[in-house]
C-alpha cells in the first residue's frame, strides 16, 4: 500500500476538489447552458433560494421553523425509543427467560423496514406531528433493544462475578455495572438508529405534512423549483449532520472515563 | 448473565412470545377497543393477504407489484455495486483519488437517500428511473466504504510482492486487492442490499404507480389497515430473504478462504 495521504494533503486536494466541483457548476449551468435549468440550478438561484426561505419563508414557514420543527420531531421519537428500548434490551441481555419471551415479536417486526410503517401510522393516526413521531420512535427502537442487548452480553464475565462477590444490591448493580457496561455498544447504536430516525422523518414529511424539511422538497418538487430542492437538501444534510455531532458531545459526556 | 435456559424452557418461552404477540393482538382487534377498520384481526390479514396474491389491486396482484419493486431494486442494487465496489478499490490504491472522492462522499453522504426523491422524479421521471437513483443513493455508500477499507487493510506484503514483481496498477488492483478485501465487500454489500430496499420502499411511497410501496400507500388512501399491513408483510419477507441469500453467500466465501 502507498503511504497515507497526510493531512495537509488530504486537505488541499479536498479543498481544490469542492473549488473545482463549483467552478464546473458555473461554467455548466450559468455560462454555457449545458444543464437546463429545468433540473439543476444556477449558483445564483441557490442562493436566491436560500435568501428566500431564510427571510420570507417558504412553504408556510422559515428555514428556521422548518428545522426546529423536524429537529423536534426527531428528538421526541429518538427520546422516546431510546428510554423504553434501553431498558428493555438490558433486561433482555440480563435474563434469558426475558429474551426468549421477547425474541419472537422481534423476529416478526424486525425485517419491516421503518420507512413501511409511514403508512400505516398514517392510517392510525392522521397526518400529523404523532404519527411521524411513531414512526421515527420505531426507526430507533429496534436499534436500541438490539445495541443495549449486545452491549450487556459484552460487559466482561469477571466484573459481573466480582460485583456479586462484593454482595452489590439490584439497583445498584444496574447503575454500576450493567448500564456503564453497556454504554460504548448503546451510543454505536444510537448513532446508527438517528441515521434512520432522519432518513424516516424526512420520508414521512415527503408523504404528508404542514411544516418541516421534508415538507419543504416535497413543496420544491410540487413547484419544479429545482433551487429550492437543493436548499432543502444541503438543510436535511446539515441538520442530520449537527444531530451526529451533537450525540458525538453527549457519548463524550456520558462516557466521561473513555475521554482519552 | 442469567444462566443458560433448558431447552424445555426456552421452547416453552418462545412459544408463549409468539402466542403473546398474536394473541394480544387478536385480543385487542376482536374486543372492539379499535375499529376493525384500524386493526383488523390477524386472520382478516392472512385472507386479505391471499386475496391480494389472486385478485389485483390498483392494477396488479400482490405478486406483480412485487415484481416490478424486485426489478427496480436489481437495477439500483446492481448499478451501486458495479460502480460502488471499483470505486472504493480505486480510493483505497490511488492516493489521489482518495484525495478527490473523499470529501465530496463525505458531504454527500449526510444527503438521506429519500432526500434525493424530488431530484430523481424530476431528472428520470417516476417509472423506473426516479426510484432506480433513490436506491442507488441508499445502497451506494455501503458498497464504497467496504471496498475502501478493504483495500486499504489488504496485506502490506502481498502488495510490495506484486511490485516488486513489476504489477501494473491495474493488475494489482484487480489481482490482489480485489481479491484480498472479498470479505469487506461482501459484508459491505449485505449492508447496502438492505439500505437499498428500504430506499425503495420510501421511493414507492412517494413516487412511482406500481409496486409494494405503492400498494401499502394506495391502501392507506383506501384507509384499509388489511392492505397495508398485507403489503409490509411481503416487504418483510422478501427484505428477509434478500438478507438470508446475502448471508448464504458471505458463510459460503468465508468457508472456501477457511479452505484454501
Amino acid at each position: 500500500m502507498r503511504d497515507g495521504p497526510t493531512g495537509g494533503f488530504r486537505l488541499a486536494v479536498g479543498a481544490a476538489t469542492l473549488a473545482a466541483l463549483a467552478a464546473l457548476w458555473y461554467l455548466a449551468t450559468t455560462a454555457t447552458h449545458w444543464i437546463p435549468g429545468a433540473y439543476f440550478p444556477t449558483p445564483a438561484e441557490v442562493g436566491q433560494a436560500a435568501r428566500q426561505i431564510t427571510f420570507q419563508g417558504y412553504a408556510d414557514g422559515k428555514l428556521w421553523q422548518h428545522f426546529l420543527h423536524s429537529s423536534w420531531l426527531v428528538l421526541l421519537g429518538f427520546a422516546a425509543a431510546v428510554s423504553i428500548g434501553g431498558p428493555l434490551g438490558m433486561l433482555m441481555g440480563w435474563s434469558r427467560r426475558a429474551e426468549a419471551l421477547v425474541n419472537p415479536t422481534f423476529l416478526l417486526v424486525r425485517p419491516i423496514p421503518p420507512l413501511a410503517w409511514i403508512p400505516l401510522a398514517i392510517v392510525w393516526l392522521g397526518l400529523g406531528d404523532a404519527a411521524k413521531v411513531l414512526v421515527i420512535w420505531f426507526a430507533a427502537f429496534v436499534p436500541a433493544v438490539i445495541n443495549s442487548y449486545a452491549g450487556v452480553r459484552s460487559i466482561e464475565p469477571h466484573l459481573i462475578e466480582a460485583a456479586r462477590t462484593l454482595g452489590v444490591k439490584r439497583w445498584m448493580f444496574a447503575r454500576e455495572v450493567l448500564v456503564p457496561g453497556a454504554l460504548p455498544l448503546v451510543f454505536t447504536g444510537l448513532r446508527l438508529s438517528l441515521q434512520a430516525c432522519w432518513t424516516t422523518l424526512v420520508a414521512g414529511e415527503l408523504i404528508g405534512a404542514i411544516v418541516g424539511l421534508g415538507h419543504v422538497l416535497y413543496q420544491a418538487g410540487l413547484d419544479l423549483f429545482p433551487a429550492m430542492i437543493l436548499v432543502g437538501m444541503v438543510s436535511v444534510a446539515v441538520a442530520g449532520g449537527l444531530m451526529t455531532a451533537a450525540l458525538g458531545w453527549l457519548e463524550a459526556r456520558a462516557m466521561p472515563w473513555r475521554a482519552s | 448473565m442469567g444462566a443458560a435456559l433448558s431447552r424445555r424452557e426456552f421452547i416453552a418461552l418462545t412459544a408463549a412470545g409468539f402466542a403473546g404477540f398474536f394473541g394480544l393482538w387478536a385480543l385487542v382487534a376482536a374486543s372492539g377497543l379499535v375499529q376493525e377498520l384500524f386493526l383488523p384481526t390477524p386472520a382478516a390479514v392472512a385472507r386479505k393477504f391471499v386475496e391480494l396474491t389472486q385478485q389485483p389491486f390498483v392494477g396488479y396482484t400482490l405478486q406483480q407489484h412485487l415484481a416490478s419493486s424486485f426489478g427496480r431494486f436489481g437495477m439500483g442494487f446492481a448499478l451501486a455495486v458495479a460502480i460502488g465496489v471499483p470505486l472504493g478499490l480505486a480510493m483505497g490504491w490511488f492516493r489521489w483519488l482518495d484525495g478527490v472522492v473523499s470529501p465530496l462522499f463525505d458531504a454527500l453522504r449526510f444527503v438521506a437517500p429519500i432526500a434525493w426523491v424530488p431530484f430523481a422524479a424530476l431528472w428520470f421521471g417516476t417509472g423506473i428511473g426516479g426510484p432506480v437513483l433513490v436506491i442507488f443513493a441508499g445502497a451506494f455508500p455501503p458498497c464504497v466504504i467496504n471496498a475502501y477499507r478493504g483495500a486499504k487493510y489488504v496485506d502490506r506484503r502481498l502488495v510490495e510482492a506484486a511490485q516488486t514483481l513489476g504489477a501494473s496498477n491495474w493488475l494489482i488492483l484487480s489481482e490482489v486487492l480485489l481479491p484480498a478485501s472479498v470479505p469487506s465487500i461482501v459484508a459491505g454489500v449485505r449492508v447496502s442490499a438492505g439500505l437499498g430496499w428500504q430506499s425503495l420502499i420510501g421511493a414507492e411511497l412517494i413516487v412511482a404507480s406500481s409496486g409494494i410501496g405503492y400498494l401499502i400507500v394506495k391502501g392507506q388512501s383506501n384507509i384499509s389497515t388489511a392492505i397495508v399491513m398485507s403489503g409490509m408483510i411481503a416487504i418483510g419477507i422478501v427484505g428477509f430473504a434478500i438478507d438470508a441469500a446475502l448471508r448464504r453467500l458471505e458463510a459460503r466465501i468465508h468457508r472456501r478462504r477457511g479452505r484454501g
